[in-house]
């Protein structure tokens, strides 16, 4: 056999495999192990309010974001920080952060979303159990 | 024969692409002030916004420079009659329109808010659009060359496929079953983003090889099996490597298990390809495209320093500690500029030598800056280095020392990254300057038949 038709073999397997793999992650149930519930329409809400003043240019959820604030995964259930703290800061305006003007309603929409994020896993994740091979078992919630 | 005067769109393709460049090392440079600086510009073009006009500029470099080059090497160099010229305007004439009303956007304060892809969602229907436009151009041109075509041809195919798809899959959060799971949409998210930068790995790769077989005279380089196994792992990586960014994330453990697997294989060939390559070179041909290759050997240079990270990176344990730091940030700009950039230019002065056989190269200035921007990069790569170890220190302990306490002690080593950003823009200025001014005149040009 030639090697261009060789070649396609190659190609066409991979495809294969790569359009089952991406299926599953689409519709199965691999990528969803965290036990919280979907999230609710007000924590939608919140994280539409989140997406249109780009927060994500300087804050991190799963490390997953900018680098100019802190990573707010598990603010909520952070005992030094918490709902209020969190509330607290979305309209200071403090440091870099623009000086936003969140309504009340905003505000519990935000809060509904990072209680949400935090319900689903912990980030850093310090209960995480380190094997010889490498692997981290991380701890779920 | 001459042929009459014709707007040459791959090389304003190109001319856009180091204009981009530029922009992205501008405002890179202005908001790395924030981080000492945290009231800098913050009533006018808050970090928010700033930070995407850097993000997109980048992307729009590589990406425009890129589509560029191999409009321009099938055209010019592989001899192809396109499928469509008119195709290739609208495509250009369609990503600068959606260029410009993407940074309106972000001066506006009209943000999409995804990472990677701050811009509104909706304004991914026309960049889709010149993406599939870009394909029916290049299949249509090259189909019947591809079957026994050298490895370029595969790899520019590939990149655009999965480019189209990948670009298609990072907006898939908008279904709500997927947006109601935060954290499918999470990973979802992580699939697409990894796999687009292979994406642009695979067109800017490809160019690569292109350069080394033009450059050495040896089709072979680009046709062995080697270089085809090297392909079909890079593939793989693209298709399923990106995993390694979820080992914190809390989705299924084998999905983190296969891209453990996967992300140990892929640096290692290529940079064997391209040893091999720089070891058989001969000096005739290093001279006559001496800019072309030192950017290429730079790009080396920045491989095997990237390859270190990226290994280490991709084993779980060390992941765990460098995810979310200033180490990401090292392995993702030691690569787009580091390798992406160093190949580009290198495309680029490749271009500029076929079109202006005047050795452009001879400016002693551009030499310096040369020089001057992979030092200065190499600072900034070790500055980030540093800065992340120490964030990466902060969060393994948990201690009582705040985010901001950490952010100011670690204001040193911000300073350094401040000051080698400084002078990466100031020696990509004189680089760019001296190729827009060659390019600038041959935007017009007469072809030769």
């Amino acid at each position: 056999m030639k090697n261009s038709t060789w070649n396609f073999i190659v190609l066409s397997t991979l495809i294969g495999i790569f359009i089952a793999y991406s299926c599953y992650l689409y519709f199965g149930k691999g990528t969803s192990s965290s036990s919280a519930p979907h999230m609710s329409n007000l924590a939608i809400e919140g994280e539409q309010i989140w997406q249109n003043n780009n927060c994500t240019a300087c804050h991190q959820l799963y490390g997953l974001g900018g680098y100019l604030g802190p990573d707010l995964t598990n603010v909520i259930s952070n005992p030094q920080k918490g709902e209020i703290y969190a509330r607290s800061f979305l309209n200071s305006g403090v440091k870099s952060m623009p000086k936003f003007d969140f309504t009340e309603q905003e505000k519990d929409a935000l809060i509904a979303f990072f209680a949400h994020v935090d319900a689903t896993g912990y980030y850093p994740n310090q209960y995480a159990e380190f094997s010889k091979d490498g692997w981290v078992k991380i701890k779920y919630k | 024969m001459i042929k009459k005067s014709n707007l040459n769109s791959s090389v304003l393709f190109i001319i856009f692409g180091l204009i981009a460049l530029l922009i992205a090392a501008l405002i890179g440079m202005i908001i790395s002030f924030v981080y000492i600086n945290p009231d800098l510009l913050k009533e006018v073009l808050p970090f928010n916004r700033l930070r995407p006009m850097h993000t997109t500029s980048a992307v729009a470099w590589i990406v425009l420079t890129a589509t560029g080059g191999i409009y321009f090497y099938l055209k010019n160099i592989e001899k192809v009659e396109f499928f469509s010229n008119t195709l290739i305007k609208i495509h250009l004439i369609l990503f600068l329109i959606m260029g410009i009303t993407i940074y309106v956007c972000y001066f506006f304060g009209v943000l999409g808010g995804r990472e990677y892809l701050e811009f509104l969602p909706v304004l991914i229907v026309p960049v889709l659009i010149g993406w599939v436009f870009f394909g029916i151009n290049y299949f249509g041109s090259v189909w019947k060359k591809i079957k026994e075509g050298p490895v370029y041809y595969w790899m520019w195919g590939t990149g655009i496929l999965f480019m189209i798809f990948h670009l298609t899959e990072a907006h898939f959060w908008a279904f709500t079953d997927i947006r109601s799971d935060y954290i499918k949409d999470l990973t979802i998210q992580w699939k697409s983003y990894g796999s687009f930068v292979g994406s642009w790995n695979m067109l800017v790769y490809g160019t690569a090889i292109f350069l080394m077989s033009k450059m050495k005279n040896d089709d072979g380089l680009a046709r062995g099996k080697k270089v085809f196994f090297f392909y079909f792992l890079g593939l793989t990586n693209l298709m399923f490597g990106w995993a390694h960014h979820t080992y914190i994330v809390p989705a299924a453990p084998w999905i983190r298990y296969f891209a453990y697997v996967i992300s140990m294989t892929e640096w290692i060939i290529f940079l064997n390809i391209v040893y091999i390559f720089i070891k058989n070179l001969g000096q005739t041909q290093r001279k006559y495209y001496n800019m072309t290759y030192r950017f290429l050997m730079a790009s080396e240079f920045w491989v095997s320093a990237n390859i270190v990270l990226a290994l280490l990176m991709s084993i779980p344990s060390l992941n765990y500690y460098t995810h979310g730091t200033h180490i990401t940030v090292a392995h993702s700009m030691g690569t787009t500029i580091g390798i992406n950039t160093c190949i580009l230019l290198a495309s680029v002065s490749y271009i500029v030598k076929k079109l202006n056989p005047n050795n452009w190269e001879e400016n002693l200035s551009v030499y310096y800056a040369f020089l001057v921007f992979n030092a200065s990069l190499f600072v900034f790569w070790i500055s980030l280095i540093v800065g992340g170890i120490y964030k990466a220190v902060w969060m393994s302990k948990g201690s009582d020392v705040t985010f901001g306490q950490l952010h100011n002690n670690s204001s040193t080593i911000f300073v350094i990254f401040i000051l080698s950003g400084v002078f990466i823009f100031l020696s990509l200025s004189v680089i760019v300057y001296h190729l827009l001014k060659d390019l600038g005149s041959k935007i017009f040009y007469l072809d030769k038949d």
